[in-house]
């Protein structure tokens, strides 16, 4: 017929299709979309992830028709939802057992692509797309956080909404903004939720979009960290190494969600306080402008970045001034780096070097804190090594790894411990590891001695 | 040559690797201006909204305050713009506490500017040595940091024996003494802020307004 695309598709799905891409869009995204053969059980945590955000999604589209955004009354409407909405205590736990389970999800997403390259080219935007998921996570987290108006919802705002007021000059006019009130009040409350139920949520589904296309656009990683794109391929042009998305992932990924859910609704029926990490008890009482809880500490999931913020005191910014100083000199001495940059980049460290001893640690813990996150979005650059893989790397890169990972978690243990100075001297040597991890990533990953990378995915059928 | 001039090849449509017609491309670049100008516009009042409502600003009014009835060694708290602001009437032994400690503070003259009137920067950052006025938030992060007056050994929370009364924060552990200066390599950077505020009578003071009528 004149003006319709012919399709292959009969019935009402081919009329569809010559008005929509529907069987292309589905062969494209699911069954003829090849993923290496070889995924092992940390590949479960991309389609958790979206699994757990649409359970936040249909959960909290339910507590918005019960929840008051008011500050005479947020409290009281969320122990109404608790105790008096049918079913409404289920509905609440699987919303804040969801927000606790996100991050962990999120979290072993993360480190998978830690150990197996998924950074690396040609996937440096799939990465990138993904820490601004993470970052909006964290924002999500922290606007919902507000809404029950507990004492902790109101101490951990407070404590966060200042941190901007650390920025030089605009910093004290700009926390005022952000609060729309001289301390955190029913305004805040307000603005929060929208945030919290509209702006975020939107920003966050664009950028899981872009993420997911970005990803097919490339092609998944593996954990050989090997490119089935570039291997072989059989007479129709698919990789060799490559088992269509649909229906052989869909059927692993439900597997995964099989065992998820069987730990998600123990947490959600048996422990959905989790012993004060995924409600803190202090929450419990109704928010106190004018008396602050005798420890506050944030949720689990924000306690290593809380942890670097607390670190930086005014003697610690001495050893980050010392350490961006060496950097500039080693980098001016012997570097790589090529005309311009050359010497720009050792100049950038001896000003951020004086700019740390002139400018209050306070700030400095803000920087420290936001750029503990803010660089992860370079790690596409700053790794060097010849190998995507863990598996294919010197054994001493693997402890590393180890390092980085039981110091991320030592760092989380004491973001939630009261201030002491023994714990705050380890917390500021675990910065400092964890900075160092970074910062010198393109120095060590590219040391020690490389295994050989296999032309195809190490795979034995079952 | 440009887009504009009718020059079609063999199927009729305009080549497409022209270059667009000059006086196209002013009016293009201008009405993205004028309408970028315009989206700015927009975008101004919506962010205006963020800032504190007449209701919040309204709010901010002083407060009077009877202290006829504080006794020694008391702490009262009153809310000011919706933050606590501590009345303390201080015993001798706190203030010869301040006095001995001068060489523990970040910045034992509150010479850094913005948190203390100059009517209050002297020794016991007030206007009466025995009364400390202000305003109970820590200059780091915004906890309301708790009063602990017993001195050594006795004022617990991982204070040290040399403790002569003050404030500790429980967010980030900074410590004050009792006239509320910070000390030294604490995360805070500022001594707690003292409200403008003054004496009406011996026993009445209005917080939030002063002599230069700094609300």
């Amino acid at each position: 017929m004149a003006g319709e695309k012919s399709v292959e598709t009969t019935g009402l799905l081919g009329w569809m299709d010559r008005r929509f891409p529907v069987t292309s869009t589905w062969k494209a995204h699911l069954s003829e979309y090849y993923a290496p053969k070889n995924f092992n059980f940390w590949y479960f945590f991309g389609s958790l992830a979206l699994l757990v955000l649409v359970l936040q999604i249909v959960t909290g589209i339910f507590l918005v028709m019960h929840y008051k955004p008011d500050a005479e009354r947020a409290f009281q409407s969320v122990e109404y939802i608790m105790r008096e909405v049918p079913w409404g205590w289920l509905v609440r736990y699987m919303h804040s057992t969801g927000a606790s389970m996100f991050f962990v999800v999120v979290y072993l997403h993360m480190l998978r692509g830690l150990f197996y390259g998924s950074y690396r080219k040609p996937r440096e935007l799939v990465w990138i797309f993904g820490v601004a998921i993470f970052l909006c996570l964290m924002a999500e987290a922290f606007f919902g956080y507000l809404l029950p108006w507990g004492q902790m919802s109101y101490w951990g705002a407070q404590v966060i909404v200042n941190l901007f007021s650390a920025i030089p000059f605009i910093g004290p006019e700009l926390s005022i903004w952000i609060r729309g009130d001289y301390v955190v009040s029913d305004a805040t409350l307000n603005r929060f939720f929208a945030f919290h139920v509209i702006a975020i949520p939107l920003v966050l589904i664009g950028l899981v979009a872009a993420h997911l296309v970005a990803l097919h656009e490339v092609g998944s990683n593996n954990p050989d960290g090997v490119e089935i794109k570039q291997g072989p391929k059989d007479k129709h042009g698919r990789p060799k190494d490559g088992i269509p998305f649909h229906p052989f992932y869909t059927v692993h990924d439900i597997v995964g969600v099989a065992g998820f859910l069987i730990i998600f609704a123990a947490i959600v029926f048996f422990a959905p306080e989790m012993g004060g990490y995924f409600l803190e008890y202090n929450n419990f009482v109704p928010a106190n402008p004018l008396q602050t809880p005798p420890h506050i500490a944030p949720v689990w999931y924000f306690t290593p970045f809380y942890s670097m913020l607390r670190a930086t005191t005014d003697e610690f910014t001495w050893v980050l001034a010392g350490s961006a100083l060496l950097g500039g000199l080693v980098l001016l001495a012997k570097s790589n780096l090529k005309g311009f940059m050359r010497l720009a980049v050792p100049g950038i460290l001896f000003v951020v070097a004086v700019l740390l001893r002139t400018i209050d640690a306070k700030f400095w813990g803000v920087v420290a804190m936001g750029g503990a996150v803010v660089i992860l979005f370079f790690l596409p650059w700053l790794d060097h090594s010849p190998v995507k893989s863990i598996r294919y790397r010197p054994t001493w890169h693997k402890f590393l790894y180890a390092i980085f990972i039981v110091n991320f978690l030592v760092l989380g243990f004491l973001g939630t411990q009261p201030p002491s100075d023994v714990y705050n001297l380890t917390s500021q040597i675990g910065t400092m590891i964890y900075l160092a991890f970074f910062f010198l990533m393109p120095v060590w990953s590219r040391l020690g001695t490389f295994k050989q990378v296999p032309d195809r995915v190490t795979f034995h059928p079952h | 040559m440009s887009q504009d001039n009718k020059v079609h090849d063999d199927e009729g449509a305009v080549d497409i690797n022209l270059p667009p017609d000059p006086s196209r491309r002013f009016w293009v670049t201008t009405a993205c201006a004028v309408g970028g100008v315009a989206g700015v516009a927009t975008v101004i009042p919506l962010v205006s909204t963020f800032a504190p409502s007449e209701k919040a600003r309204a709010a901010g009014a002083p407060v009077e305050v009877d202290i006829g009835d504080l006794a020694p060694g008391e702490m009262r708290t009153v809310e000011w713009r919706g933050k606590p602001v501590w009345i303390v009437r201080r015993t001798q032994a706190q203030l010869d506490g301040i006095k001995a400690q001068d060489a523990l503070m970040a910045d034992p003259k509150s010479l850094r500017p913005g948190f203390t009137p100059s009517y209050a920067q002297n020794e016991y950052r007030s206007r009466k040595p025995e009364y400390l006025v202000c305003v109970g938030i820590c200059t780091h992060l915004g906890c309301s940091p708790s009063a602990h007056f017993n001195t050594g050994a006795a004022a617990g929370g991982g204070l040290p024996s040399s403790w002569e009364g003050g404030f500790l924060c429980p967010c980030h552990g900074s410590t004050f003494d009792m006239a509320g200066r910070v000390f030294k390599n604490k995360p805070a950077p500022d001594n707690l802020e003292v409200p403008p505020h003054q004496y009406l009578s011996d026993t009445r003071i209005i917080v939030g307004v002063d002599e230069n009528n700094k609300a």
